[in-house]
Parts: C-alpha cells; structure tokens; sequence
C-alpha cells in the first residue's frame, strides 16, 4: 500500500439514514447512502467520483469534508487521522481541504459582497496578516479571472458563471492541498462550463492542488479526472485510470454509463446499452450485486452473492463477477 | 401541402428593463409540420423559455407580445383567454423540466389523467379510467394499473415525467412542447423519455418542438434545429447538416466547447470569449454576436445580419451573404 503517498485515503467508510413514513412516523428501515467505500487521492491527483442521483457520491464528498460525520471507517488526510480531529484543531486543519458546490447562487451569501466572501477565509483562519487581505483578496479574484473591481459587488450582479469563480476563489483563499468539488459546473450553461473548467484544470497546473471531482457527468470526469470511480448505490463498482475505464469498462453498469453519455456529433453515439426497470432505492437495495436486477450480463450467481471490489489488473478494480463482459 | 401544425412570423416578445422596452425574443420565424420534430437550443438569457411561453399564450405579466402564431388554419394571435384553455392541453400540449412541480402532490396519478380526459375528451366513469390506463401503458409505464393510484411523490423523476406525458396525450395533442423535458433527469433515464418521444412521434404522428440547451439530446431526436443568440434566430438547418457542419460562429462555438469521450486528460476545452450581453445591454443596429465573435469581419459593426438563405436552411451571419442567389422568403429580421 503507497498510504505514505497518499494524500487522501477513504478506508471503508459507511453512512445510512433513517427512512419513515409520513413526517413523523417511526423509522422503517435505513437508506444506505455510503455503503462502505474506500478510494485514495495522491498529491497532485484528481480522481472523479461519478453515479447518478442517489449513488451516494455527494455525501462521499461531504463525509471527507466532514460536513457529516460517518458512522463507521477511517479517513486519513495528509498523514493524520482525519476522524479523530475535532474542535479547534479541525478547524485549524480546514484550511488544507476545501470545498465547492454545485450552486453558487446558495453557497454564497446573498448579503456579503464578493470581496468580503473571498476574505472571510483569509481572516478565520489568520492566513495573511490584517492590512494585505485585501491585496490578497484582489490576487485571489484575479487567478480565477475576476477584475478587482468585482470584490465589492454582490453576488446578484454577476452571471452564474462568474458566481462560480467567486466561490472557487473562496475555497482557493486557504491555499488548500485538496478540493472537493462537488458537481461545479452541473448548473452553467455548455459555454460557461467550458471556461470553469479550463479553469480548475489551469489552478491545478499552477499550485498542484488535488481534486475529488464529484458528477455525473463522464465527458467532463474524463477531461479532469487521472483516475475515476463509478459509484452505484452507496458503492464503488470500479475504479481505475481514466483513460481505461471509458475505453474499456469493466462493469457493466460503467458500460451503460458510458452509452448513455450524448454525443452530439455527425456521428452516432455507440449502441446504447439499455438497462432494464427502474433504478433502485438505497433503502432497499436488492440481494446479492445490487446491480443485478437492471444487469445484462446477469446470471444466478449475481443474485446469490455480492461481488466485492477486487483487483482486475494492477491499477484497475471492479465488483463483478464477470468484469468486461459486457463492452459499450 | 398540409399546414404547420405550429406556425409564427416574427415572433417578439418585449420587457421592460427601467421603463424602456427590449426584444428578449426578437423576430422569431418558424414552421413544425405534422410529426416533424423542432429542436430549439441556447442557453441561458437566449430566450427560449419566454419563446416557449409565448406558444401557448402563458407569458409573465408585463411582457408584450407581438407578431403572428398560427396552427393550421386558426390564427391564435387574437384568442381569447378562454379559447387558450382549451387549445391549452388539448391540441397543443406542453411537458416542462421539473415534472414534479408540474403535478399535483395530493393527487393520484390516475386523478390527474382523468381530469384531462374529463377536459378533453367529455370521458367521464369505467371507459374514461380505461383509457387512462391505456395512456399510461402507452408511455411504457411498468404496471399501469398500480400507477393510477400512485401519488406523484412516490415516483422516480423518469416516472414521473411519463405520468405528465401521459396527462398531455389525454387531449390527443398534434403538437407538444417540451421545455428542457430531461434536464431533471438522470443520464441514463433522460436517453429513455427521448426514446419515448421518438416511438409517440412515429406512433401518433406528433410533432414535437424540443426546446434545450442540451444539444446532444436535439442533435439525436429532432429533423431540424434551430439556434437562438440573444433572443433572435442565428441558425436554422436540417439537424444532420446543422451538426455536421455549422455555420455560424456561434453554433460552431457552442459544438466545440461541448466536452466529449475520447479527449485527453488535461487538455482544455474550447470555449466562446466574453459572455452573453444582458437585454438591455445588447448592441442594436450591429450583429449582436460580433463582440465574441472569432470572425468578425466590417460588415459586422455597420448593420445587423438578416437570415441569409443556405442550400438548406438559414444563417444570420454575413459570412453567408450571397451563399445562395434567391433571397429567403421567409421573416428575415429586416424588416421584409
């Protein structure tokens, strides 16, 4: 195991929620929405976390962020136990890892100009001495292509676009060493998604930060990602290079993931790998390979036993028992 | 030849930014035949919401609308409101992005269809709840009988977007409007409601009028595109030519910053410089793209390109003057 290099390594964390009936009915069962994963993240690396809705990928990133504390599991981030920091000196250790959401239009604070918002980090965590936040504050808005006048702007006057540079330029105030990025460009339009992430791939050149790219988007992930990881249901299914899970899944659900991305070229996407029924619900996932109900290449032993991740090749994993049967 | 089923001539709709008045949608000129379908893409600030708005006469208040809207033989232009609910639902049906907000919570399913057919078709008893049902197997919904008495709020997003489909074909529609009709939806599920579409396109002869920004979604399910640029028309082509090989700057832009399986890790996406302007600050009398343009030429700052005809279809961009000999027939924008 290379932990020692690891700047970012998730063993086998779990979270579940209680489901009820009606508002307040009693708890009828428990939604696992992270079902025991474990992924690592090197310096300088960006790994892309990919599902659809419901495959518990955002609350993996909010679970290393520490915005919800997982029930069981062990994160490590920069060599120290992650989990056991609390009060102060996890506040302290914030500053090395930060986060960006889908939506600026919420995460930012309608009432505070965009100067203020950039700052606010800065003095929390008394990065820089009192009298150069604001010269800071105008470095920060320039390395994500915002005009220093923009600092004592509000966030209504700016395009959505622009509000997701903002809040980019808050998460880089601290100068962290990771950044979760959880579905930064899934609300702009294809123009504007463009230039964030030209963006992020330009600040990830300069200062060597690390990405944990949240999305469901696969054409976005291949761009960004070094290696990428498919959720499905509260799991991983497969993890690997980028370039060798588009080109060659292993898991039949990464297959369908893949078909399914659109192409809006003269030429025809690829046969689309059409997945039979609903998806199903975390609060009652099906016995033996969660996927199974939906799969192609399903057969009895899928429904009996639950496949676990294991190595296919020695960068690659998978959690089928019939790994790259199925090609897109 | 038949009549569109859906029809306008420069189409504009006005707001008021501070007392003075501007185009949002400006001169919009389009024909959808019976079964065709129509992808209308921009992005944000481009229009195609109050465009869609304007088609079934449900615009905001304060917007101004002008210019002519046809089906068939019947000028809408001038219904009044009550004429508008019935056209409403019934030959012109429409299907919006978030399906949950379009039905209604404390209702079942199978409630929300029957008073569509109730409306529509005068069905009411055992033969109305039938043909509900019928609906519902129509749109491939898994066990229909069960779906009828299904609240909205124990369907998935793709269910649900069915369950309003169905509700829309109860008026046995010739044209239906979707307005960002997968965007809600889960990758995987959005590629089924447009198979959907397609096979109730064949089946029904309905023709359909796809209103996006998602440009992959129109490039695989419609005839014909067209392309909106600060509330006018900068490109309209057959789809397979429109993206082969766009013509103007800013579809060609918008294609190319589109990111794709296949590119390399690392490697940046093109991208359109600038933004789109705000309404009231958009340049008139001049090509309104020509600020982001990569081929602006003089001609783009003197005057405001028409639509210039091409061997099939129409560019707002003068790089097209003279393309083809015959001037377009059709609302160029300038005043013809």
């Amino acid at each position: 195991m290379s932990a020692a290099l690891d700047l970012l390594r998730v063993e086998e964390i779990r979270k579940s929620y209680p489901v009820r009936r009606g508002a307040f009915g009693a708890a009828r069962g428990r939604l696992r929405a992270v079902d025991g994963v474990s992924l690592h993240v090197a310096s300088g690396e960006t790994l892309g976390l990919v599902g659809e809705s419901g495959s518990g990928k955002t609350t993996t990133g909010r679970l290393i962020a520490r915005l919800e504390e997982p029930e069981s599991g062990r994160i490590w981030f920069d060599g120290e136990d992650w989990l056991a920091l609390s009060g102060e000196a996890l506040r302290r250790r914030r500053r090395d890892l930060q986060v960006v959401f889908q939506d600026p239009q919420t995460s930012l604070n309608p009432r505070m100009t965009a100067g203020d918002q950039v700052a606010e980090p800065l003095r929390v965590q008394a990065i820089v001495p009192r009298q150069q936040v604001r010269s800071r504050v105008a470095e920060l808005l320039a390395e994500v292509g915002l005009s220093p006048e923009s600092a004592s702007r509000f966030p209504s006057e700016f395009s959505g676009g622009q509000r997701q540079r903002i809040a980019i330029a808050r998460a880089l105030a601290t100068r962290p060493r990771l950044v979760i990025c959880d579905e930064p460009v899934a609300s702009l339009d294809v123009s504007v998604a463009a230039q964030v992430v030209n963006l992020l791939l330009d600040l990830r050149e300069r200062s060597g930060l690390s990405y944990l790219f949240v999305s469901h988007d696969l054409a976005t992930v291949e761009r960004i990602s070094d290696r990428v990881a498919v959720m499905y249901l509260g799991r991983i299914v497969e993890e690997g290079p980028t370039a060798e899970v588009t080109s060659r899944p292993l898991h039949p659900y990464t297959a369908a993931l893949l078909s399914a991305v659109p192409s809006a070229g003269p030429v025809p996407a690829r046969a689309r790998v059409v997945l039979p029924g609903e998806p199903p619900s975390a609060a009652d996932p099906p016995h033996g390979c969660s996927f199974h109900p939906r799969c192609p290449i399903a057969r009895p032993r899928c429904r009996e036993e639950t496949p676990p991740l294991s190595p296919f090749t020695s960068s690659r994993t998978a959690a089928c028992f019939y790994p790259g049967e199925l090609a897109p | 030849m038949t009549l569109p089923v859906l029809s306008t001539r420069d189409l504009t709709v006005e707001l008021a930014v501070d007392g003075k008045w501007f185009p949002a949608v400006n001169r919009v000129s389009f024909d959808l035949a019976p079964g065709e379908s129509l992808g209308i893409v921009g992005e944000t600030g481009c229009g195609k919401t109050l465009l869609a708005c304007a088609l079934i006469h449900l615009l905001p208040e304060g917007a101004r609308v002008s210019g002519t809207l046809r089906s068939g033989e019947e000028d809408l232009s001038h219904l009044t409101e009550k004429e508008w609910t019935r056209l409403r639902g019934g030959r012109i049906a429409m299907v919006f992005q978030e399906p949950a907000a379009a039905l209604d919570p404390v209702m079942t399913i199978g409630a929300q269809i029957l008073e569509s057919v109730r409306r529509h078709r005068g069905a009411t008893g055992a033969s109305a709840r039938a043909f509900a049902r019928e609906l519902l197997a129509e749109v491939s919904f898994p066990d229909p009988d069960r779906g009828l008495s299904e609240y909205p709020h124990r369907l998935s997003g793709g269910l649900k977007q069915r369950a309003l489909l169905a509700v829309a074909l109860a008026g046995d529609p010739a044209v239906l409007i979707a307005d960002e009709p997968t965007t809600a939806l889960d990758a995987t599920v959005s590629a089924d409601v447009l198979e959907l579409l397609d096979r109730l396109r064949r089946e029904r002869g309905l023709a359909l009028l796809l209103i996006t920004h998602d440009l992959a979604s129109v490039a695989r399910h419609t005839d014909r595109t067209l392309v909106l640029y600060a509330g006018s028309v900068v490109e309209e082509r057959p789809t397979g030519d429109l993206f082969g090989a766009p013509m103007h700057p800013y579809t060609r832009g918008l294609l190319e910053c589109l990111p794709r399986l296949g590119a390399a890790t690392s490697s940046r996406l093109p991208v359109i410089a600038g933004a789109v302007p705000d309404l009231a600050s958009r340049p008139a009398g001049v090509c309104s793209f020509a600020p982001r343009c990569p081929d602006r030429f003089e001609p783009c700052d003197l005057s405001e390109p028409p639509l210039f005809p091409l061997a099939a279809g129409v560019a707002r961009c003068f790089l097209y003057e003279g393309a083809r000999s015959t001037p377009s027939t059709r609302g160029t924008g300038d005043g013809a």
